[in-house]
């Protein structure tokens, strides 16, 4: 198996390849209706999830829901 | 009784006119308890990165169902429209709802808002369906130009977010209210029920808080005050209060005194 490196919430992260953001997801143990996911700055629609992905040198951000006011 | 109209935006009814977040809180259970008794329904809550590292742990979905609370996403701690503008979009991909708390800071000591960068950032998100609720200052002409902009409804502050120290312009906040026809929420700075209660006694729409339970000694029953305390305010602003006097006029009647 092989791998791709890409910046996950700012920080270099070893993905196993092939990966779509599905697959992502399901590494990182995260349910996909908890969170909202960036792709080099585009936002990306739960639909479209398991239809993109993951490449070398990808910016990723994964966001939730947390306290403030 | 004088029975209230109910509290709308963008066409949407809410249960109370009080509004609460979700931050700074001791833990999620006294969170949970807090907004319970204060019986809010809209509740707001900020947008961050998922911490990998410590991916166990919860997001605030885990404590507030949608199902029992509106969830209202804001863009605090963005300095830019941009930055705002990327925020609202992930709130809304991550929420339920397409409302947004527009928030874009112009000082990090005083949290005021920019508001040049808040009209540019209202204007892009409504052109994108938004409903932007947009925090700004107590300033009319600002409130006039957000509404022009499409805003929802305008959000100005009582003071400083987290100061605690109260309404300390009521005048302008009267009169944003009266030249507006979207709803007026007071957003910031309230500290403790007597200050929930003026704001909702100069007519405005409603009020949001957040410090002011999570930081009191005791949140659940700083929650259940601040709830009697918006009704109350509500309830006198309707009631129409008596005109204010200089001079003293007596309650009992002059006539029928002894000689």
């Amino acid at each position: 198996m092989t791998e791709v490196v890409v910046t996950l919430n700012g920080e270099a992260a070893h993905v196993p390849a092939p990966a779509s953001l599905e697959t992502l997801l399901e590494h990182l143990g995260l349910d996909p209706r908890a969170v909202a996911i960036e792709h080099n700055r585009e936002i990306v629609r739960r639909a479209q999830l398991a239809s993109t992905p993951v490449a070398e040198g990808d910016t990723i951000e994964v966001v939730h829901f947390v306290g403030g006011g | 009784m004088y029975i209230d109209t109910p509290f709308e935006i963008a066409g949407r009814q809410f249960r109370s006119r009080l509004m609460v977040g979700t931050g700074k809180y001791a833990g999620n259970r006294e969170m949970v308890e807090a907004i319970t008794a204060s019986g809010a329904e809209i509740v707001t809550v900020a947008v961050r990165r998922v911490d990998l590292d410590r991916s166990k742990e919860e997001s605030v979905l885990h404590h507030l169902s949608p199902d029992n609370f509106f969830l209202l996403a804001n863009t605090a701690g963005c300095y830019t429209a941009d930055e705002a503008v990327r925020y609202a979009r992930l709130g809304r991909e991550a929420g339920f709802n397409d409302f947004v708390k527009l928030e874009v800071i112009g000082d990090r000591e005083t949290l005021l808002p920019d508001v040049a960068g808040l009209l540019e950032a209202t204007r892009i998100l409504v052109a994108e369906g938004f409903t932007v609720l947009a925090y700004t200052n107590d300033d009319l002409i600002t409130a006039l130009r957000l509404e022009q902009a499409g805003a929802a409804a305008v959000m100005p502050l009582a003071s400083p977010i987290g100061s605690g120290l109260g309404m300390l312009n009521p005048y302008s906040i009267r009169t944003i209210k009266s030249r507006l026809s979207v709803p007026v929420v007071v957003d910031a700075g309230v500290g403790t029920a007597s200050d929930a209660c003026i704001v909702m006694e100069q007519g405005v729409d409603g009020i949001l808080m957040n410090t002011a339970l999570a930081a009191a000694d005791e949140p659940v029953a700083m929650a259940h005050a601040m709830k009697l305390a918006t009704e109350a305010g509500r309830a006198a602003y309707l009631a129409g209060r008596m005109p204010r006097r200089e001079v003293a006029v007596p309650s009992s009647p002059e006539l029928g005194m002894l000689a």
